[in-house]
This record gives C-alpha cells, structure tokens and sequence, in this order.
C-alpha cells in the first residue's frame, strides 16, 4: 500500500521538477476548466460548430502576429473579432445562413494561416504550437492570460447564470421577460473567442473544439440539473486536462491530443455507463438509475 | 362614467417575415377581465399576432398600444420548447424570478415559487426534469412560469395543441378558474368544438380579423367558411355551438377498385 503510494507520488512529482511542465500543468488544467465552464453554454445551444470555427480563425490571426512581429494575444485577438463581425455580415445580408458563413470565414481564415506558414519556414514552429498545442511553448503571459480570462469569465457566467439559462433555453420568453438576449449573446461569443485564445498555445486549435464539448457533454450524460453542470464540467475538464499532461509527459505524445484523448475515454465511460443504468431502468431493475 | 383603458389594441396591424406579409390589417382590442379565444387554421398568422403582442417581432405597419407597465405572461407552444434542457420543474419557474446577484434565491421567492407550482397541480413534481412530465403537466409548468411573472394579462399559444381530451378539460378549468379570480387571459387554438367554443370571446382569424364575437355570434358557416376556407355546419347541442365539416362539397377521393 505505502509502495504504492510512493510510486504515485513519483509519478505525480517527477514532471513538476521542470519548470516548464509546472507552467504547462497549470495552464493546461485551468484552461481546460475554463473550456468547460464555458462550454456548458456551448453544447446547451449546439454551438460546437462557432467554436470549431474560432479556433481555426485564431489559427490565421496567430500566424499574421508572428509575421508582424505583433503579441500573439493580440494579432489572434483582433482576428477573432474580425472573423466574428465578417460572420454576422455574410450570415445576415446574404441568403447564406450562419452555419456556411462560419464554414466560409473560418475555413478562409485557416487557409491564410496556412498559406503565411509555407512562405515563411522560420515562424513554422510557433504555428505547429498554435495548430496542435505545445507545453514546452507556455510561459508567464499564457499564465497571466488564462488567470485574467478565466477569472473575467466566471465572474460573468456567476453574475448572469440566471439571464444566461433563461436566454439559452428560451430566447423569446427571455427577451418579453426583459433579458437583454442579443448583447448576453454578444458577451458570450467574446468570452469563447477569449477562451479558444488562451487555450489555443497548450490545447491546440484543432482540438479546442473537443475541449468545448468533452467536459460539459460528459456533465449532461451525467446530470439533469444546469445548476450541477455549471460546477461538473469545469471540474471534470480540469480533470481532463491535469490527467492529459501527465499522460502527455509520460507517452511522450503533444498535450493537447493527451487532453482530448483523457476526455474522450471519460466521455465514453459515462455514455456507456448512462445508457446500461437505463436499459436497467427500462427492464425495471432499477427505476432511478438515470441521471439525478 | 369612468372607463378603463384596454388592456392593449391593435390599430390596423401588418406584420411578416422577410418578403412575405403573414397578417394584414389587423384590428381588435382587449380589456381587462376578458377571456379571448383567437381561431383559425395552421399558418392563418395566430401565433404572428402573439409575437407582434409580446413584442417579439415589430409590426411593419400599424400600432399595438399597451396600457403602460402591462404585464404578460407567455405560455409557449409545448412543441417549441427544448424537453431536453437540462432543468427541474422548480428551475423553469425560477428562471423568471430577478434576485441579487451571486445570491441564492431568497426563502421568500422559494416558498412563492412552490406556492404557485403547487395551485397549478404540480404539487410533489418540483424536481421533476421537465422530459418526465406528461404533455399536460408539461402545459401547466410554462403557465406557472407565466404565473411567476405575476401579469395583468395572460397569453397562450395552442394551449390545447397535443393533450388528450381529459388534459384539455383540465387545462380549460383552470384557465376558467384563473379568469373568474381576475385574469385576463388570450390563447390560440385551431380547436373549435374542444375549446374555443366554451370561451366567452372568440376571433376569428385568417390573416386578419374575420369576426369577433361571443361564440354563438361568430360560429356561422359564413364566418367559419372565409376563416378556414372550407365549407362547415354549425350544429347546437345542449345550447352549446358544435362546428362539422360539411360533407356536402368538397373533394372526395375515388376508391382504387382495382386493387
């Protein structure tokens, strides 16, 4: 027992000598909770889509700041803003629907990306950070930066939870009943693009997408109740992304699909968990083994 | 005499989505303590007169005038809600309630909220998820939401819309019982004979209105035949007007006999 105790503890001790894994560590566990959090409102509105789109837009925005010389943080930022005002333009005032402008802007945004990443070979490997996501690329801003972010965006899903559930489950009710719904939505697109931003250097762009979906997704199969999602699924992404650096350090694979594949594993877990207590529940075993 | 402003009138109303006009021309008026039965067929622009009511959508001609600081409760229709949203019976009602931030909901909005699930007949389903109810408890949570909102006027969107004949009875009483205590109340329904025909008020309506009236006024095949664009009898039974589809016209469908 002792033996086994001391060997977890090896496990769990030996990444954090190296300063680099401790910053990684941290930033990877609070963004991935950050993800989660936010992502409650992500799958509630079937909003995975927006946020496969950001991601691939802060790819372009990542590679224009490399080549400008400019903040990350920045260059990303203002993209992110960019391809959002370019999306509501093409959705609202062409006959394509939202679904094809974010496939159109986003996809275009990538493309750039890509083509600023072929023309210019040395700036290659700070992209490979921001496609696939890189523990060795977290430094002191990125900590600074998913603190500030995530402490800005908890405070607001706690101030509004109220607006912001009434506003996701029932928009028209919720706007007769005196919720500003368009400027709660607006605030909520800047607190994801926020999130995929600070996220993008340790998780990955690529697969930001599966961390907005993965802890909250995991959170419904497991809960009824939003009250009880919006503390699960922040805590289970945390979960992922703590266990997805260790994985990642020990496999020796990138942190970001360590990350996914943690949640992924999970996920899968509690969907097969959940459908076996209701085919229980069905056969009459068990009349309340579905979620509480 | 004194006489007390309507509760809200619609002076010569056009409202549509995009190219297309749904309703044109739309005028009637509602007062206080009035029960308002609004009928027609599937796509005759009912629910566009609640939107434009609730000021969901803005009419693209005309003025709704409401009394000032009137209150509305809005019942959805059932088909529209999200029965996989992840709350209880108590949070639906909830929703509606303004408390201080980062604060629970006090003691006293708690006990009102049960208060009210509870005179709806939802008493012991609080934390209930709203998947597990019936189609007609599932009707009287949105009312009680309504109710929340504690409103001078009461809408309902196709309230009988999907509930079997005893949910719809039920329903109707306690929409009678809510108007005998004060409330005004104004629904859709496409169901004549089920309900409209035991409100004391009905329009007619087919993109505008068609009549208004109490039901024994408005329930004329003249009437019934420009709202639902079909030939119909009216018959009365136990003083009560019963609408058929007339069986005179109309088209028929030949028997394939050679199958």
């Amino acid at each position: 027992m002792i033996a086994t105790i001391a060997t977890i503890g090896t496990v769990l001790l030996e990444p954090l000598e190296f300063e680099f894994f401790q910053r990684g560590l941290f930033v990877a566990t609070a963004a991935s909770a950050l993800c989660g959090l936010i992502g409650v409102f992500v799958v509630l509105r079937s909003m995975s889509y927006i946020g496969h789109g950001l991601s691939h837009a802060v790819f372009g925005g990542a590679a224009a700041s490399t080549v400008l010389g400019v903040s990350y943080f920045v260059g990303a930022g203002v993209w992110a803003v960019l391809a959002a005002l370019l999306i509501g333009r093409v959705s609202t005032r062409s006959p394509v629907g939202a679904d094809a402008a974010i496939g159109v802007v986003t996809t275009a945004s990538f493309a750039i990306g890509l083509a600023i990443q072929s023309r210019n070979g040395s700036v290659s490997s700070a992209l490979d950070t921001v496609l696939f996501g890189n523990v060795l690329a977290v430094f002191g801003r990125d900590v600074l930066a998913v603190l500030v972010v995530g402490a800005c965006v908890t405070v607001f899903v706690a101030a509004f939870r109220r607006e912001l559930t009434f506003a996701t489950f029932d928009p028209d009710v919720a706007r007769t009943s005196g919720i500003p719904v368009a400027r709660l939505d607006a605030l909520l697109m800047v607190a994801l693009s926020a999130t995929v931003i600070v996220s993008a250097r340790v998780i990955g762009a690529l697969l930001i997408a599966a961390m907005l979906v993965l802890p909250a997704g995991t959170a419904r199969l497991l809960t009824n109740s939003i009250g009880r999602m919006l503390w699960l699924a922040p805590l289970l992404g945390a979960l992922f992304g703590f266990g997805g650096m260790y994985a990642s350090w020990y496999a020796e694979v990138p942190s970001g699909a360590m990350i996914t594949l943690v949640g992924t594993v999970v996920f899968g877990a509690a969907y097969l968990g959940v459908d076996a207590a209701r085919r229980r529940a069905v056969a009459g075993l068990d009349d309340h083994a579905v979620p509480a | 005499m004194v006489t007390s402003a309507p509760l809200f009138v619609f002076e010569h109303v056009g409202c549509g989505y995009g190219a297309a006009t749904v309703v044109d021309d739309v005028r009637f008026a509602v007062d206080s303590g009035d029960f308002v039965g609004i009928v027609g067929p599937s796509g005759s622009g009912k629910t566009t007169v609640l939107k434009a009511l609730l000021g969901i959508i803005r009419p693209r001609y005309g003025v709704i005038r409401r009394r000032e600081g009137l209150r509305v409760g809005y019942v959805p229709q059932v088909e529209t809600i999200d029965w996989t949203f992840p709350v209880t019976v108590f949070d639906v009602v909830a929703l509606t309630v303004r408390h201080g931030r980062f604060r629970r909901l006090p003691t006293s909005d708690i006990d009102r909220i049960r208060g009210i699930i509870d005179a709806v007949g939802l008493d012991g389903l609080h934390d209930r998820h709203i998947s597990e109810l019936s189609g007609g408890q599932q009707q009287r949570v949105f009312l009680a939401r309504a109710l929340a909102q504690e409103p001078d006027l009461l809408v309902l969107d196709e309230p009988a819309s999907g509930v079997d004949v005893a949910t719809r009875h039920e329903l109707l009483h306690l929409l009678a019982d809510l108007h005998h205590d004060g409330m005004t109340i104004v629904l859709t329904t496409h169901d004549i004979n089920g309900l409209a025909a035991h409100l004391p008020r009905l329009i007619c309506f087919n993109r505008t209105v068609v009549a208004d009236g109490p039901p024994d006024e408005v329930l004329h095949p003249y009437v019934l035949e420009r709202t639902y664009g079909a030939p119909m009898d009216v018959l009365h039974h136990g003083g009560m007007p019963v609408v058929l589809e007339h069986r005179g016209h109309g088209p028929h469908v030949a028997r394939d006999r050679s199958a």
